[in-house]
């Protein structure tokens, strides 16, 4: 009995040694992370996303990284609260709702957790996080209708397909569009939700297309809408597209996309980037070196692409997917 | 027993589509008074319960309490009924298996918001003490006996302060001891004045506890009589509107013991079901008829469900015309040749939704197998041949199977059964709940088909009605065989005998 | 007791129709048609055009309403018969479109997520997506059969986890499918103005009606869901029949796939079908089907089908606002489905009968 008891005692302190090296790795310690994120199957834009943030928090790359995905805030929020438990050095998160995060933020304060936003702000005090790294979908929405402006049209008869009613990226680039509309007394032919959904953007188009309403501009607020719209408009033969009857405005230049504007079928693609891993990385090196942040809030930057001038290198550096 | 009226129905009349349930009938109960109602099936017995109770609306016709003339009572729901004074209990418990014996007895009826468990039971227990039912208050109602059940649904009727009570087919599954203490109760009732109406088809019943008895006979009435004055046959002539047939001895001119040389048609040895019947032994030769008997709850039953697969089989071999089969499930059974009239019928035999039509056809149906399908009009050629064959009462082979009464339905489930054409037939209590003409119909019927060939099992707890038409009776008791009468030994005496045991039986 | 003289011919058939279950989602297409003879009667022109290949299409607004009530009516046909069976519905059909629509597209694709030909003849992909969305129905069927969950707790396992099952399908890539004859399914086979979801859809009753005239599956359905222990002592395998019912929803969800990811060539794993489930339940409802099982009348489902269909692009045309969309869907469809509940249809007949039975004329009871 005792030389197993000592045996073991033994075995358990070899074991223990070994855990402990392998842990710490050579040199340095790797830096935890936690991640939390939205659905990446939700759109083209979420995956790339996604697929953008796996690539650069590796082992390799000094991180250990712990990925989390949730539809709402309370299933984020439970994340969360684990990931502060288990002690992680930063806290990344792109909140599923803007309101409700306050609890969790202070959370994260007190157990030393910093936390990073990226994607889309959040209402909380600026106190509360460390740095944001967003797309301002306002802003998104008002480079597209500075564009739409732009094109100088005799008259505006415009079908307007939301995304899902609620969301950020709908509230951003609906509000810029509804704004100038009314403004300049632009003429909104339809305005329905389409969900994100391409089926139901078509239904929406066709719908307008038998009512026998005259329409010149397709202003969908993401890439699927827009295909399903186009869907409608080629059933009809009404053609669309560069120099042609109606003008197709889509958001998220997923690959397809861009392609489709190069070939002139569509006129216009909001970007919505999704590539924001390059900037969390940098604001954690300088926040691991101690260093102040020149900005709190970092807004990428975010184009829209013309039909007109977008080129191949375009289409190869900034679509998403592939 | 008093001579003042409690309730007077005059004139009521009710129609269904395509059926004059009811036709101006006129009934009368006096205060502390048992009378009573009689009929055969489809005479409107359960149509007259259900209009003074609510569920049904009556077309024509006045309802009038305590001798009041000046205003007729509208009911036109069960709530109003209850509240009117009249209380009812019918022959398929409608209470709640799941709740405790005081929550039954109480649903529906507390006052104010909040229930006190405490007093709730205390006061049920008062109740079942005063009218003699041996149960505790919280135990869950689904773990009592029927009789049980039937006497706390009483008690729930007493309750409410009825002066009006009913019991429709109160007997229908107790034995002889509980029938008792349920006449007891119902002489207790009678006492305190409150009126009762007894729907029952047993004519030793009536005669036991009965003051009055009223016939009704195709939705009209024959006539209120004194139960002393009526001799027996005479009210059974009453309710057929025949002279009858002498219904003593119908037996059958088939030996006894037929050939013991022939293979029996089905042959089992240590034969056992996961419902916990011993293991045992069973034969039945061609066109000869056996039955089970015994106690409630004795295993008969589970014995001939065993026989028919319908529970797992755990043990046993099993032979058919001599080649061993095996059956496990109903379908075996059924390809084997064999035939199963549950006893229970409501939940293991009709399908209520379907017409009768449907339930008559589904069983060769099934036999036929899954691609080939019947169509309409040879669906319809059968469900019409045993409609007319057993004498089915329903408006058509479209009725929903729900609507028609309970004997009727009985007759379209063993119609169910003879068209498959069974080489061997079990019947499980065929006659519970039907009336005295058709349960010598059906007794006749068996007798027919035996002759014919075809060897049956009979189940009846009324034990007259076997020893009329069974050859060998097999005794249970306490879930195992433990006799077999045949020949001489078939009388009631040596049945109770055997039943009771201690003889080395 | 005698019996009333039975209405000769066609009183008979029209008094029997008036009762049947069929006429809720009938009367219901009646009312939305008056409606829009009276608001706009374009809503019913039907105009044959040409689209950008050439190929000649019919388009109109009641076009739309059989194109895109194709899927919901094919879904419909199977939701009866697991309703009818197992007296509960199948939540987990929009995430069983997902995973036969991201088979099909493997299949179609290979592993390049956006390849310059189909890799695989189209027939074979469709087999293939059939066959795992009949696995899924499979799955759910055997929960309910043998291990007797509850229905609606059963598909809430592929309700909750089959669109990430798609999309690892797939490996979380969105493939995409650039070949033209793809898109016949669920636009216009070239030549043919007829959309393609509506002939699909049309086959697929023509195979029902096969179904329920050639074989024994309606009224075992039903005798299950009615009575389960009584089936079983008629000879019947309740679990089989359930099972059954479940993997024919399956086919159906199956070919649903094909339809949605032809429509649009790819696939979104979260947005494919979404909320489909709660409009099939919704359809079978309409139809006058008790939710609870037993009798069914397939061809009321279909048509409680095309009635929502009717309804959502009738709101379309309108331009009514997204918000209020969904709240003038949900007042019809609780109003319709009141009607359509067996106690309330009950309860008008016999107000009805009533009526009749004030009325003096007629023989004497």
């Amino acid at each position: 009995m005792k030389k197993r008891r000592i045996f073991s005692l033994i075995a358990a302190s070899v074991l223990g040694c070994t855990c402990m090296t392998g842990c710490g790795g050579d040199k340095k310690e790797l830096i935890k992370v936690g991640i939390i994120n939205n659905d990446p199957n939700e759109s083209g834009y979420r995956t790339a996303n996604d697929k953008d943030l796996k690539a650069a928090f590796t082992k390799e790359n000094g991180y250990d990284a712990q990925f989390s995905y949730g539809k709402t805030n309370d299933e984020q929020m439970q994340y969360a609260q684990k990931y502060i438990q288990d002690d992680v050095d930063y806290l990344l998160l792109s909140a599923a709702g803007t309101a409700g995060w306050d609890g969790v933020l202070q959370d994260a304060k007190k157990a030393g957790v910093k936390v990073i936003l990226f994607d889309r702000v959040i209402d909380a005090d600026e106190s509360l996080y460390e740095a944001s790294v967003v797309s301002d979908m306002e802003k998104e929405g008002e480079t597209a209708v500075e564009w739409l402006k732009a094109q100088n049209l005799s008259e505006y008869n415009i079908i307007h397909i939301q995304g899902e009613m609620g969301t950020a990226a709908q509230i951003g680039r609906s509000g810029a569009l509804d704004k100038t509309a009314s403004e300049l007394g632009w003429n909104i032919v339809s305005q329905q939700s389409g969900s994100w959904s391409a089926e139901n953007a078509q239904q929406i188009v066709q719908a307008v297309i038998d009512s026998s309403k005259p329409f010149n501009v397709i202003y969908a607020e993401n890439d699927d809408m827009a295909k399903g719209a186009v869907t409608a408009l080629d059933k009809s033969n009404i053609s669309h597209g560069v120099g042609k009857d109606v003008i197709v405005m889509g958001f998220d230049c997923n690959k397809w996309a861009l392609k489709e504007l190069k070939e002139g079928n569509w006129n216009y693609d909001g970007q919505c980037n999704p590539f924001q891993s390059s900037y969390l990385i940098d604001i954690i090196q300088k926040l691991e070196k101690g260093e102040k942040l020149a900005e709190k809030t970092i807004i990428m930057e975010e184009k829209g692409f013309d039909a007109a001038t977008i080129t191949q290198e375009d289409v190869d550096q900034y679509g998403i997917g592939e | 027993m008093g001579e003042k009226t409690v309730l007077e129905l005059r004139g009521i009349s009710k129609a269904f589509p395509g059926v004059k349930a009811l036709q101006n009938v006129d009934f009368t109960l006096h205060t502390g008074e048992i009378h009573a109602l009689m009929g055969e099936n489809g005479a409107g017995k359960s149509t007259l319960i259900k209009v003074l109770t609510g569920v049904y609306e009556r077309d024509e016709g006045q309802i009038y309490l305590h001798g009041d003339h000046s205003k007729s009572v509208q009911i036109h729901s069960p709530q109003d009924a209850q509240q009117a004074g009249i209380s009812t209990v019918y022959q398929e418990i409608s209470l709640c298996p799941n709740l405790s014996v005081a929550e039954n007895i109480y649903l529906g009826r507390s006052e104010g918001r909040l229930i006190s468990w405490r007093s709730m039971n205390k006061k049920a227990a008062k109740l079942l003490e005063s009218l003699g039912i041996a149960v505790s208050p919280s135990q869950q109602l689904a773990g009592c006996s029927i009789a049980v059940q039937q006497m706390v649904a009483i008690a729930r009727a007493v309750d409410m302060e009825c002066s009006v009570l009913i019991l429709d087919e109160p007997t229908s599954s107790l034995d002889e001891h509980e029938v008792a203490k349920l006449f007891r109760l119902m002489r207790d009732l009678r006492e305190r004045g409150v009126g009762i109406i007894f729907v029952t088809h047993f004519l030793d019943q009536v005669y036991e506890v009965c003051d009055r008895i009223t016939v009704l006979r195709d939705g009209r009435l024959v006539g209120s009589y004194d139960a002393e004055a009526l001799p027996r046959v005479e009210l059974v002539s009453k309710m057929l509107g025949k002279e009858l047939d002498d219904m003593a001895d119908i037996k059958s001119e088939i030996p006894a013991s037929a050939d013991d040389k022939t293979v029996p048609v089905y042959e089992a040895e240590n034969l056992c079901s996961a419902e916990g019947i011993a293991p045992f032994r069973f034969y039945i030769r061609r066109g000869e008829v056996n039955g089970f008997t015994g106690l409630l709850g004795s295993g008969r039953s589970e014995s001939v469900r065993a026989i028919f697969g319908a529970d797992k089989v755990t043990s046993g071999t099993v032979r058919v015309n001599g080649k061993p089969v095996r059956i496990h499930r109903p379908i075996d059974a059924m390809r084997a040749g064999i035939g199963y009239l549950p006893e229970d019928r409501k939940r293991d035999g009709i399908i209520g939704d379907l017409s009768v039509r449907d339930n008559i056809i589904l069983a060769l149906q099934v036999k036929r197998g899954f691609f080939r399908p019947f169509s309409r009009a040879q669906k319809i050629r059968f469900a019409e041949k045993y409609i007319k064959l057993l004498d089915v009462k329903t408006a058509s082979v479209n009725t929903p199977i729900k609507s028609l009464s309970g004997g009727n339905q009985q007759k379209v489930i063993l119609g169910r059964w003879l068209l498959t054409e069974p080489q061997y037939l079990i019947l499980d209590e065929p006659t519970r709940g039907i009336d005295i003409g058709t349960k010598i119909d059906i007794q006749k019927l068996v007798l027919k088909l035996a002759s014919e060939g075809m060897s049956v099992t009979f189940i009846s707890s009324e034990t007259d009605e076997m020893l009329r038409t069974c050859s060998r009776l097999l005794v249970m008791r306490d879930r195992r065989l433990v006799g077999e009468l045949t020949g001489d030994q078939l009388t009631q005496q040596s049945i109770m005998k055997t039943i009771a045991g201690g003889d080395g039986a | 007791m005698t019996a009333k003289p039975n209405r000769s011919g066609a009183g008979a058939f029209f008094a029997g129709l008036l009762r049947h279950q069929i006429m809720i989602p009938l009367a219901a297409m009646l009312l939305l048609t008056i409606f829009h003879l009276i608001v706009d009667r374009s809503f019913f022109s039907i105009s044959l055009m040409h689209n950008v290949n050439g190929d000649p299409v019919l388009t109109g607004s009641i076009i739309s309403v059989i194109d895109s009530g194709s899927e919901l009516a094919i879904l419909a046909i199977g939701m009866t018969l697991v309703t009818a069976a197992s007296g509960g519905q199948d939540i987990s059909v929009g995430a069983g479109i997902a995973i036969s629509g991201s088979v099909i597209l493997r299949v179609l694709c290979g592993t390049n997520p956006s390849p310059e030909h189909m890799q695989a003849p189209i027939i074979v992909a469709f087999l293939i997506g059939c066959l795992a969305a009949a696995a899924c129905g499979a799955f759910n069927g055997a929960l309910v059969a043998f291990f007797r969950l509850q229905p609606m707790v059963a598909t809430l396992i592929l309700f909750t986890a089959g669109r990430s099952i798609a999309a690892w399908v797939n490996n979380n890539r969105l493939p995409v499918v650039n070949d033209i004859e793809f898109k016949y399914f669920g636009g216009y086979i070239p030549g043919i103005p007829i959309p393609t979801p509506f002939l699909i859809a049309i086959v697929c009753f023509i195979v029902t009606w096969a179904m329920l005239k050639f074989t024994n599956i309606g009224l075992y359905a039903q005798a299950v869901g009615i009575n389960e222990k009584t089936s079983r002592l008629n000879g019947l395998n309740p679990a089989v029949i359930k099972l059954t019912a479940y993997v024919i929803l399956g086919l159906c969800v199956g070919v649903c796939g094909l339809i949605k990811t032809s429509r649009v060539g790819s696939i979104n794993y979260s947005v494919i079908a979404k909320d489909i489930e709660m409009d099939a339940i919704l359809a079978v409802a309409l139809g006058g089907n008790a939710l609870s099982g037993g009798k069914f009348s397939m061809s009321a489902s279909v048509l409680g089908a095309y009635v929502i269909q009717y309804l959502t692009t009738t709101l379309y045309s309108l331009n009514v606002r997204p918000a209020a969309i969904s709240a003038y869907k949900a007042v019809v469809v609780i109003l319709l489905v009141v009607c359509s509940a067996p106690a309330v249809r009950e309860k008008f007949s016999r107000l009805m009968k009533k009526a009749r039975a004030g009325k003096p004329s007629g023989s004497a009871a």
